[in-house]
This record gives structure tokens, sequence and C-alpha cells, in this order.
């Protein structure tokens, strides 16, 4: 006998589809926001043709990609060569479930959770999409048939795996400070209380390096650096599979700078506001969706964070990143999680010895 | 049906199709993909078991690093499947009774274990990350610490070993 709770059934579906969709028209957006923000910090314009400010430069950029002719290597592997582009971006949007996007809301007489899975390991789940996150990266550029991307693909993997570590790390001090493994409890407690942020400045500031590795974003893109690669493990991509990779680091962009709100800048909490409060006050519905604007203005100014280091930093020489993976980001981590082992200690026995 | 029990056969067949195919594709590289495969289909086993943590923690260290690291060699040898030693007749003979007979070993151990069902069917909450912790830090605190002191000086073994070509550089 099938029993499925269809109301519980069509509520995610309905959730799901607006992260999904979501996160596309705002990684779409995001080209067009880097490419303002590039113009700006040139002295330059920027796009400004289509339509008023340039703002249809997505939808003429995604149209381009779609009529563009699809090319497949003769020597490659044919299945391999899509499933590359399909493994980054099907991983890039998987990260989406595990947000709290904002408390909740109340419709139809029913308390809808806006996350889509609140899983008791949140953080975990985290990690294990990240790290499949390689793969597509990997696959592509082996399937490529090419050197150059062979390269890139190499170096990408290996500078995941590095940077991984460290931001295992750096996440192990601030679950001992919070708790819990859940996204959901995490934003929770840190909801008109101090931000984690202030709690683990430095595991923050390893967290914000680690992420622009993972997201292989300058100064850390030497998975295509250009000068030493030609286009690295997308070479010999084109058409709308050039554009999912491309896409997907937008995607991972957006939801890495989510997971940042989430953990350490009090997610959906609006500051200075008691939300208890204000929900009692103008209902739960118009807090919800308050808290999701600062949510979300608070994406944006990470996103604009990542464009900004883009155009301002250089990349660095492929030694320097390990170096700094391995002999500083680690230990400066290991020392964090130390320190903060000890604190917690002396608090548990009232600040004695 | 019940949800568990068709989410169950699905990931079964899954597990032991993808399996097979690690072992009969003939590229070394479509085989660790396979093998990425049956992972995931073991880790669906371990969340329908109530096991979380064990779940995710496998995703993350086999399917995450270690195969990550297979590939990464694979791909760097460029091994192919015209480039692969003939094997001896008698060894892929020898390999194929030593494989029936773990298979048999197996089998008659799962057989024999009337424990384990039965816990399985309840769907106990000694995955969940919370009482594994628990568990690890005071029932089972000594093994876990001498583990993970085994752990550590592997690593640092595989940094001396790592470190032994650069001194030979040095002084040549």
């Amino acid at each position: 006998m099938l029993v499925i709770d269809w109301a519980i059934f069509i509520e995610k579906l309905v959730l799901i589809i607006s992260v999904v969709s979501g996160s596309l028209v705002i990684a779409m957006y995001s080209t067009y926001m880097e490419r303002k923000v590039a113009a700006v910090l040139q002295d330059r314009r920027g796009p400004s043709r289509a339509g008023p400010f340039g703002i249809l430069q997505p939808l003429a950029d995604g149209l381009k990609l779609f009529f563009k002719e699809e090319i497949i290597p003769s020597f490659s592997s044919k299945f391999l060569f899509i499933l590359g582009p399909c493994l980054a971006m099907l991983t890039a949007m998987m990260i989406g479930a595990v947000i709290p996007w904002g408390n909740k809301v109340h419709l139809f007489g029913r308390d809808i959770s806006l996350q889509i899975a609140d899983i008791n390991i949140g953080v975990l789940y985290i990690f294990g999409v990240v790290s499949m996150g390689v793969y597509g990266i990997m696959i592509g550029g082996w399937a490529s048939n090419n050197k150059f991307s062979l390269l890139g693909a190499m170096r990408a993997s290996s500078q995941i795996i590095s940077y991984e570590l460290a931001m295992g790390i750096s996440l192990i001090a601030l679950l001992m400070v919070t708790g819990t493994l859940s996204l959901k409890e995490m934003v929770g407690g840190q909801m008109d209380h101090w931000w984690n942020i202030f709690k683990q400045p430095l595991g923050f500031l390893i967290f914000l390096v680690c992420a622009f590795a993972e997201c292989n974003r300058t100064p850390f893109d030497l998975a295509e650096a250009e000068n030493e690669l030609v286009g690295g493990y997308h070479t010999e991509y084109s058409s709308m599979k050039l554009g999912f990779y491309l896409f997907a680091e937008y995607i991972n962009m957006f939801l890495s700078s989510a997971v940042m709100v989430s953990l350490f800048f009090g997610g959906y909490d609006i500051p200075f506001v008691n939300d208890v409060n204000l929900a009692q006050n103008i209902g739960i519905n118009w807090a919800a969706i308050l808290q999701g604007l600062c949510l979300f203005g608070k994406i944006v100014s990470f996103l604009f964070l990542f464009m900004w280091v883009r155009w301002t930093i250089p990349r660095f020489r492929y030694d320097q990143l390990m170096n700094l993976g391995w002999k500083i980001l680690i230990p400066m981590a290991l020392f964090n999680m130390i320190v903060t082992g000890g604190l917690i200690l002396l608090k548990q026995n009232n600040w004695h010895f | 049906m019940e949800v568990t029990q068709i989410l169950f056969w699905f990931l079964s067949v899954l597990a032991v199709g993808a399996a097979i195919g690690v072992v009969l594709s003939k590229s070394p590289i479509y085989s660790v993909l396979w093998l990425i495969v049956v992972f995931f289909s073991i880790s669906g086993h371990y969340i329908l078991m109530n096991a979380q943590f064990l779940a995710i923690v496998n995703i993350i260290v086999y399917a995450g690093a270690i195969m990550v690291l297979f590939l990464f060699v694979i791909m760097l040898m460029n091994l192919n499947a015209d480039a692969e030693p003939a094997k001896n007749k008698y060894l892929k003979f020898a390999g194929v009774i030593a494989g029936m007979c773990l298979m048999i070993v197996l089998v008659a151990a799962l057989a024999e274990s009337s424990d384990i069902k039965v816990s399985l069917a309840r769907g106990s909450d000694v995955g969940l990350i919370k009482n594994l912790g628990r568990s690890l830090f005071t029932t089972y605190v000594i093994p876990f610490e001498i583990s993970s002191i085994l752990f550590l000086s592997a690593m640092v073994g595989a940094v001396v070993i790592g470190k032994k070509d650069e001194q030979k550089q040095v002084n040549p």
C-alpha cells in the first residue's frame, strides 16, 4: 500500500522548483552584475545595449550560447563529455536543499517551513556535495582528450581536495561553538543573539578563503588560467555545454554565499530587530518576506565581495596556492580549533583552570 | 509495497548492477565511475537504516576523496583498455574461485545472524550522530583514540616518504 502525504509532497515540490529556478535566475543576473562591477572598477560602462542599462544582456548571452554550434571532439568519449557539465550543474544545485531560506510561512492553514530538507547532518551534507563537485570538472577535462584540459582538471581537483581540509577544520571549531550540525538550528541560535562571526572571526576568514578556492574563482582560478592553459578544463567545450560550466560557477558562488551567510552572518536574521516580536506584530508571512529580503541582501553583498576580489587581486602561482593551503591555512585552522576547544572547556568550568 | 521497500529494491538493484559494471567495463575510468555509483547506493541503504552519519561520511570519504584520487591516478597514467597487460588464464580461474569462496563465507555469515534483521526492522537510533558521538567518546574511547593515532602516524609516514626525493636532489 503506497501512502504518500500529498500536501507535503506538493509543498516540497513547489519549494524545490522555486529554489532551483531562483538560483538559476540569480546566477543569470550575477553574470550581469559581474560585468557591471568589473566595468565600475575599470572605469568603463559595461553592458548597456540590450534593454535599459543592459538589463536584458544575460538573456542575449544565453540565446547566443544556445544557438552556437555544438562541437564534440571526435576522439573523446561522447557520454563522459556530456556528463561533465551535467554533473557540474547538478552538484552546484544540490547545496540549495539544506539552506534555510526563511523561517516559515502560514499558507492554506498550514505552517510551511522554507527549507527543503532539515536534516540533522546539514553541514556534512554540504561537504559531501562540495566533494562531489570536483567530478564534473575532472570528467569533462579528461573526456576532452586534450592536454591542457587534463592539466586544468588535475589542477582543479588537487586544489579542491587541498582546500577542503582547511575548510573542514575551520568548521569543526564553529560546530563546537554551536553544538549542532543542522543549519536551521545554527541560524536559530544566531537569531537575536551575537552572530557566529563574532565568535569565530578566524574561522570565518579561513572559510572565506577556502570558499573562493572551492568555487574556482580568481585569485584561485588556476584551473582555467588562460595564459597558461588556453581555457583550462573547458577548452574543448562550446555552446550551452560551456554555458553550463560557466553557469555552475555562478550558482556555486551564490550558494556558497548563502552557506556563509547562514553559518556566520545569522542567515535570515534581521539585524538590530527582535524577529519574534516582529513576527507577532506584522504576522508570520510578512516577517518571512522581510527575513527573506534580508538574507538576499546579505547574499548579494557576498556576491559583490566575490566580484570585487576577482577584479582586484591577481592570480596566484600554483606553488603559492599549495603553500597557502597546506602551510598557512591548515595550521591556522588547527590553532583556531584548539583555542576554541580550550575556551569552551574553560567556560564549562566557570573560567577556572 | 511501502516506500521504504521500493527504495530498498531500487537501491539494491542499483548497487549490484553497478558492482557488475565495475568488473565488466573495459576502461578503468568507467570502472571508477561505476564504483562511485555503488558507494552512493550503499549510502542510500545506510539512510534507509537511519544511519545518516555513516551515509554521509561514506560519501565524503570514499566517493569524495578516495575515488577522486583513483580517477586522478588513472587519468594521469592514461590507462586504456589496449594498454592493459594480458592476464594469465589460470590467474582468472583463481580469481573467480577465490571470489566465489568469499561470497559463500559472506552469505553464510549473514544467514547465521538473526539479530541484525530484528534491529534493522525496528529502525534504531544508534546511527544518529548524537548517539554515535556519545558511544564513541565514552564506551569506545580507547579504540577510537588508538585508531586516530594510527591515522596520524600513517599521515606522518606519507609525508616522510614524500620528502625523501627532495633530499636526494640536494645531495646527489
